[in-house]
């Protein structure tokens, strides 16, 4: 039963519990707020300026909190209302600066706008400015806290969604105001620069600074489109104002984000017009690379291409695809491979990052992604998160997992050698040693079993393998996984009852998982774990990795893979190769390609000497630079595709000019399998172009014919080849985009996997052994080296390290380590050394922290001058071919 | 708590020691911030920036969450407390026959405001509402002494006397 109500007239019937504003809101009447957020569950009733008039009450109560009740008769605009918004409206500009002809903030001021509607022009309690200083230490955000209302959103939202507490209000009465750590400025705070109370401030308190004195909300033209850093999918407008890209702000429609972004999305953009960025194509004469026109540059590389394929076959070249471009242009760049170069040697650097991946869930599952999304993470009553640093890796993911923990009571387990921020939110943090997961899980599993909490129903009903399994997993007591994982056997028993007596859990892994030579071995122990407890195929549950770049997921979909075309679908089956041939009307190879690292292999050794590199950085990315960076050197035809001359491109013979995301119109599918569309907002830059429509030139060039008018219609082709693609059609993505699998145009998405049956049928448990690491510390050696991302920087530093923002906050490359090992050897916080192993040495500052665990070195890899990769390992997984960039011994030495 | 008289003798490696050994004991009970600052304050005297550090790591919080509660009550305090306190009376009495310009003037002299100390800690200042001593109007107290008719010419001669 509805209350039934009346307001300014006219009557409603709203359930119970409503509050006035929405009540209001449902009957298309306006309330003007400063303070409340309903969407967000932030409803202070502090501004008051949302007041109203309730007949029978003597007070005007405040209608973001107060409820209606039955009967209700509420007048939101009478004069007793008006004239109280007034007074407050006055209090408020006593100390406002009324400056709104030059602030950032007019046209889009909550305070401004109320006085216009208000009809205010001075304040009747005359002036007392605050006279604060701004603060302005930071590159990210000015806070002029002279405008600043107090409403308290910026507070609520940096401790309650973001859960930095950075900011908090501080002092009181008329001295109130917004301190940020010890009230020394955001800098010295502990704040990650994510903006987003810059999103929520009603006023011009919280400013985008670079953006500043670049134009006004209403001289801006938005775009709606999906952030290309992580894999995430996050959504935002683009500010166009003179065909430039000014500024990103929050798009509250975004499905998976919402208003929420992280530094790098919202900050981190500039790089997009760079005044280094390549605007026209380069080749390689004398040696030296120099300008080219686009018709001589095409013409060289078919040239080109066409003789090495004729002198040495199709399998002599190869394509690193990249999953930093769309949908349509993977798929483009496969189809180029196979159609027309005729080889299936065709990677991208998921090959580095997930590959074991998305062998491990196939194999077990029967498909290779995230089996649930991400708002169903906030929901899980237990989350297992290893190998994922994700506050710093997957920003707005983390935000998720701090909700279930904090907000629904979900109990966190931290599997990770390092102290990672969320191990502060874990009930039990699990540390073991780098490269020992699998006795880790086998330990797990072991207590499960004995202690009889498997799901025997679902291990009966939905898998097989099930005993092979567990005469494996019963070796593995808590005592002996101790032994090998140093987790100490009483965490291990907890964890797994924690875990396997949750009515759902959810496992997210990334990278700590994935990059190792035993990776799918250690994916294949995820899949057990979840079988073993039944906690697969229901909502909030699953095995879930977090893929690192904003398309990896889509790579991989689109087939830019040696083994698969688009939508996984088998080179070596003949009926779907058949399929393949009849649409592109050409032959097809049978034989499967090489990988990213093969390839670079097979370059070294004079078997490959043709490559396309489309916006990947090899020369950066791949284990073991120094033989990576020969291989390519050695490589007699080189082609690079990128925004800026990136370490691969300083080696290429010709050099095309790509686009940034905001150049372009295409589809890029999220770690939870969502493919959402991007949007062009800006003309390309000089002369560069659109990958799809390098590809398209170059492909008529070599005398196939391969014309589209729009993405679109490349995503028309993706539809009728690629089953799980089936249904995903351009006006269908307009809003929310589709999750796959999505097979015909009628049907809805799929939120989460595996939910009657697994996609191969069974689950199939695999036993799996516990098998060191390829590379283990020993005296000469004597540390384990770990590498990862850290949140202000984004794969080899590419584009964030030409984000000015970025640059200053993090500018070079730290080496982190334990006290205890610092204290040995004699190193101070800061001191620049050399760290070596058996493949190469680098300098760089020490950064000494409880985060890494004794014994255990940790870098980022996004710093060309300290490039991480010259020293790790490029030891392959046998089954996925994924390097071990996790483990590798490295020594220290100090510079004299 | 054990005996907390004569702080001054102990060092300050000392006082984070009884300071880390509090917060252990209180660091999982809800709502325990405030005590945890109160027991700083009595160890330290007051509470600078290190030692809000100190306690917001010590209970696993950010230094925003503790400033924020040390700058909200007037309890606790950020500068150390000078050899001397100066109290002002603002007291109605002491307002009307004009204790404001004698607050103006020592803070012109001492170079400090309200809650601060000299940089030398010979004087904190500080302010009530009424001492209880308005037939001498305008008061102000300077430790345990009442130094009632003030006048701004005065307080020279009578800052000597406390050295």
């Amino acid at each position: 039963m509805g209350l039934k109500i009346k307001i300014d007239n006219i009557p409603l019937e709203v359930p119970e519990g409503t509050t006035i504003l929405n009540a209001a809101k449902k009957a298309g009447i306006y309330i003007p707020t400063l303070c409340a957020m309903p969407e967000l569950g932030f409803t202070p009733g502090s501004c008051r300026v949302c007041v109203v008039e309730v007949e029978g009450l003597t007070n005007l109560p405040a209608s973001c909190v107060y409820p209606v009740r039955d009967g209700m008769v509420i007048h939101t605009n009478s004069q007793r209302v008006k004239e109280a918004r007034r007074m407050v409206l006055e209090l408020l500009l006593s100390n406002h600066p009324l400056d709104c002809m030059t602030c950032e903030k007019s046209g889009d001021c909550a305070l401004e706008n109320l006085a216009y509607e208000l009809g205010v022009k001075e304040s009747r309690f005359g002036r007392r400015e605050k006279r604060l200083p701004l603060d302005e230490s930071n590159p990210f955000i000015v806070r002029d806290l002279n405008k600043c209302v107090l409403c308290g959103r910026c507070v609520e939202i940096c401790n309650e969604i973001q859960q930095t507490h950075a900011i908090n209000t501080g002092y009181r009465s008329s001295k109130s105001k917004i301190i940020a750590g010890l009230d020394e400025g955001l800098k010295y705070s502990d704040c990650v620069f994510c903006g987003q109370c810059v999103a929520v401030c009603p006023v011009g308190a919280l400013i985008d600074k670079a953006a500043q004195g670049k134009g006004r909300s209403w001289e801006f033209r938005k775009v709606h489109t999906i952030c290309n850093y992580c894999g995430c999918g996050c959504g935002f407008d683009l500010n166009i104002k003179d065909k430039k890209v000014v500024k990103v702000t929050s798009n509250s429609e975004s499905v998976v984000n919402g208003i929420n972004l992280c530094v790098k999305g919202r900050f981190g953009n500039d790089y997009i017009h760079r005044d280094d960025r390549l605007t026209t194509p380069f080749i390689r004469k004398n040696g030296k690379l120099e300008p080219a026109t686009w018709e001589e540059a095409l013409q060289l590389i078919s040239d080109k291409f066409k003789k090495i394929k004729e002198e040495s076959g199709s399998d002599s070249l190869a394509v690193l695809s990249s999953a930093k471009c769309t949908n349509e242009e993977n798929f483009l760049l496969m189809k180029f491979a196979r159609a027309i170069l005729g080889t299936n040697n065709v990677d991208h650097c998921a090959r580095l990052c997930h590959s074991s991946t998305v062998a491990g869930l196939a194999s077990a599952f029967g498909s290779g992604a995230m089996t649930n999304s991400i708002k169903e993470i906030a929901n899980a009553s237990v989350i297992y998160l290893t190998g994922s640093n994700t506050t710093e890796n997957h920003p707005i993911i983390a935000l998720e997992i701090k909700k279930a923990v904090t907000k629904n009571g979900a109990k966190l387990i931290v599997a990770d050698p390092r102290e990672i921020e969320l191990a502060k939110y874990a009930t039990v943090w699990l540390r073991q040693k780098p490269g020992t997961d699998v006795a880790l899980f086998n330990g797990l599993m072991n207590v499960i079993i004995n202690e009889g909490l498997e799901d025997k129903k679902f291990i009966q009903e939905r898998t097989e393998d099930y005993e092979k399994m567990k005469k494996v997993v019963l070796k593995y007591t808590p005592e002996i996984a101790e032994k090998i994982t140093g987790v100490p056997a009483e965490d291990i028993r907890k964890a797994a009852r924690i875990y396997a007596t949750a009515p759902c859990a959810s496992i997210i892994y990334s990278m700590g998982i994935t990059q190792h030579t035993t990776g799918t071995d250690n994916v294949l122990s995820t899949a057990n774990l979840a079988m073993l407890t039944g906690n697969v195929g229901k909502e909030s549950t699953g095995v879930n990795p977090l893929r690192g770049q904003s398309n990896v997921q889509g790579a991989c979909d689109m087939g830019a893979l040696p083994n698969v075309y688009s939508g996984y679908q088998a080179v070596t089956d003949s009926q779907v190769r058949e399929k393949f041939s009849q649409a592109w009307n050409v032959e097809l190879p049978d034989r499967i390609g090489l990988t990213v690292v093969e390839i670079l292999n097979a370059a070294y050794e004079g078997k490959i000497r043709g490559i396309f590199v489309m916006a990947e950085n090899p020369a950066m990315s791949d284990p073991d630079l120094n033989h990576a960076r020969e291989a390519l050197k050695k490589t007699e035809f080189l082609v690079v595709s990128d925004m800026f001359m990136t370490e691969t491109g300083e080696l290429a013979d010709v050099i095309l000019p790509g686009v940034s995301f905001a150049e372009k119109d295409g589809t890029i599918t999220n770690t939870e399998r969502r493919v959402q569309r991007i949007r062009k907002a800006i003309e390309p830059i000089g002369e560069a172009k659109p990958e799809w429509k390098i590809i398209c030139a170059l492909a008529q060039k070599m005398g196939y014919p391969m014309q589209y008018n729009s993405p679109a219609e490349i995503m028309e082709e993706i539809a009728n080849l690629t089953p799980i693609y089936g249904g995903i059609l351009y006006p269908r993505l307009e809003k929310e985009g589709l999750q796959w699998p999505c097979p015909n145009s009628n049907h809805p998405g799929t939120k989460y996997l595996h939910q009657e049956k697994f996609t191969r049928g069974k689950g199939k448990f695999f036993p799996v052994e516990f098998k060191e690491a390829a590379e283990l510390p020993d005296q000469e050696y004597p540390f384990i080296f770990t590498t990862g991302r850290v949140l202000y920087h984004f794969h080899t530093g590419t584009v964030t390290r030409r984000s000015r923002g970025l640059c200053e906050i993090y500018p070079e490359a730290l080496v982190e380590i334990n006290p205890q090992d610092a204290e040995e050897l004699n190193i101070q916080d800061g001191e620049v050394i050399e760290v070596s192993s058996r493949r190469g040495k680098i300098r760089a500052k020490t950064q000494i922290t409880e985060k890494s665990g004794k014994g255990v070195i940790f870098m980022s890899f996004h710093f060309y001058e300290a490039a991480a990769n010259l020293l790790t390992n490029a030891a392959l997984d046998p089954v996925s071919k994924i390097p071990e960039y996790k483990v590798c011994a490295v020594k220290l030495q100090k510079i004299n | 708590m054990g005996c907390l008289c004569n702080q001054q003798e102990i060092s300050e490696e000392e006082k984070y020691k009884q300071l880390k050994e509090f917060i252990a004991e209180n660091r999982e009970k809800k709502g325990y911030l405030i005590p945890v600052l109160h027991m700083a304050q009595v160890i330290f005297g007051y509470l600078p920036d290190e030692v809000q550090a100190f306690v917001a790591r010590g209970m696993n919080i950010s230094t925003s969450q503790v400033k924020g509660v040390v700058t909200f009550y007037s309890y606790f305090k950020t500068s150390p407390a000078g050899r001397h306190h100066i109290t002002v009376c603002l007291g109605t009495a002491c307002y009307v026959r004009g204790s404001k310009k004698i607050l103006d003037a020592l803070e012109d002299k001492l170079g400090i405001k309200v809650g601060e100390t000299t940089p030398d800690r010979r004087f904190s200042m500080g302010v009530q509402r009424c001492l209880g001593a308005c037939g001498l109007a305008p008061v102000i107290m300077i430790d345990e002494d009442v130094h009632g008719r003030m006048t701004a010419k005065k307080l020279d001669k009578i800052l000597d006397q406390y050295k």
